[in-house]
């Protein structure tokens, strides 16, 4: 290794330094911001709402989707690590379900959706709902095309997550407070919960449900048939 | 451990910007409130390049921080993460810097 510049070859320095430098000044993410714009284009041309819904394993975006799928035309992108285990608990109810397996990657990006959209070929003035993998940090930083981006958070995970996790609720357009038919058995504190995720984001909108029971669906469903309206 | 991806695209940008050039130095920029944390980067960096052009290459990250303003008073203040409350009060406060996740320069060979 060259002791003067760090670089891997061997050679040698004369006074006047070989090496020059190449302002380059890229966004890192432009390649990713590019094709989520070209995605983002290729939705408005088919008249097509894609809502990108986050959260941590488990705080129930897969069950909200059951709920939501019999009410509205929709199709589902599912983005996990591994397996097709939700995929098949979508296409149950008759839906059509295109599952993304990231391996080692810890969120869906824009070709991975370019992909999938082509594949799941969505009909005009319907959703594309897509499921990210379960984490709450770094699907926050990738522009997938969406229209919306919604963070999913149940009631058993605590209220202290917008202070934990400020980037992904600065990103999101939305919130869904998930199993509030619990609120009888834990601690949670909702008011602190939601003035903790306007300090990080004032215009948040905050909805509270349950995907098992129903309560509160029927906000969920107005706030998506306003959206769609809107979008198509 | 978005890190990881988010430096395969430094490296992918620069082998696109720059094809068939040996690289000795990357110059990047990640600015406090990007959500990227620098020594993941520099971590995956020597993963990353192993095999390409860039092998071998140093890493320099400048780490600028955070500058914000409000909507209610027109204060301007440094910031550090995201809970972004104007010393008057008022959350409705717009990010100026702090979020960039730039490649600045790279030396080539």
């Amino acid at each position: 290794m060259c002791a003067t510049c760090g670089c891997g070859d061997t050679h040698t320095h004369s006074d006047e330094h070989q090496h020059r430098t190449v302002l380059l000044e890229q966004d890192v993410l432009a390649k990713n911001d590019h094709l989520a714009h070209a995605n983002r284009h290729w939705l408005a041309d088919r008249r097509v709402l894609a809502v990108n819904l986050m959260s941590s394993p488990g705080a129930g975006k897969t069950t909200l989707l059951e709920r939501t799928i019999p009410e509205l035309p929709i199709s589902v992108i599912e983005g996990d690590q591994e397996t097709q285990f939700d995929a098949d608990r979508i296409r149950a109810t008759g839906c059509a379900a295109i599952q993304i397996n990231t391996g080692a990657g810890c969120h869906l990006d824009a070709e991975m959706v370019a992909r999938a959209l082509r594949e799941l070929d969505p009909p005009t003035d319907s959703i594309v709902m897509i499921e990210n993998v379960g984490n709450l940090v770094c699907p926050a930083l990738f522009d997938l095309g969406e229209a919306a981006k919604i963070v999913i958070t149940s009631v058993t995970e605590g209220a202290d997550k917008p202070l934990k996790y400020p980037h992904m609720f600065r990103a999101a357009n939305l919130v869904l407070l998930n199993k509030t038919d619990l609120l009888p058995y834990v601690e949670f504190d909702v008011d602190r919960f939601i003035a903790d995720a306007r300090k990080l984001n004032p215009d948040i909108v905050v909805l509270r449900l349950s995907a098992t029971r129903g309560e509160g669906i029927a906000d969920w469903l107005d706030w998506l048939r306003k959206r769609l309206a809107a979008h198509t | 451990m978005h890190e990881l991806s988010i430096t395969q695209s430094v490296v992918d940008a620069v082998l696109d910007r720059l094809p068939d050039t040996r690289i000795a130095g990357v110059q990047l920029e990640i600015g406090k409130l990007s959500g990227i944390v620098a020594d993941s980067v520099r971590f995956c960096f020597d993963l990353v390049v192993a095999g390409t052009l860039l092998e071998g290459a140093r890493l320099d990250i400048d780490e600028p921080g955070g500058r914000a303003r409000c909507a209610e008073c027109d204060t301007e203040f440094d910031v550090d993460d995201l809970i972004l409350l104007c010393p008057c009060g008022s959350a409705n406060v717009a990010v100026l810097t702090g979020q960039q996740l730039r490649i600045r320069s790279v030396e080539v060979v």
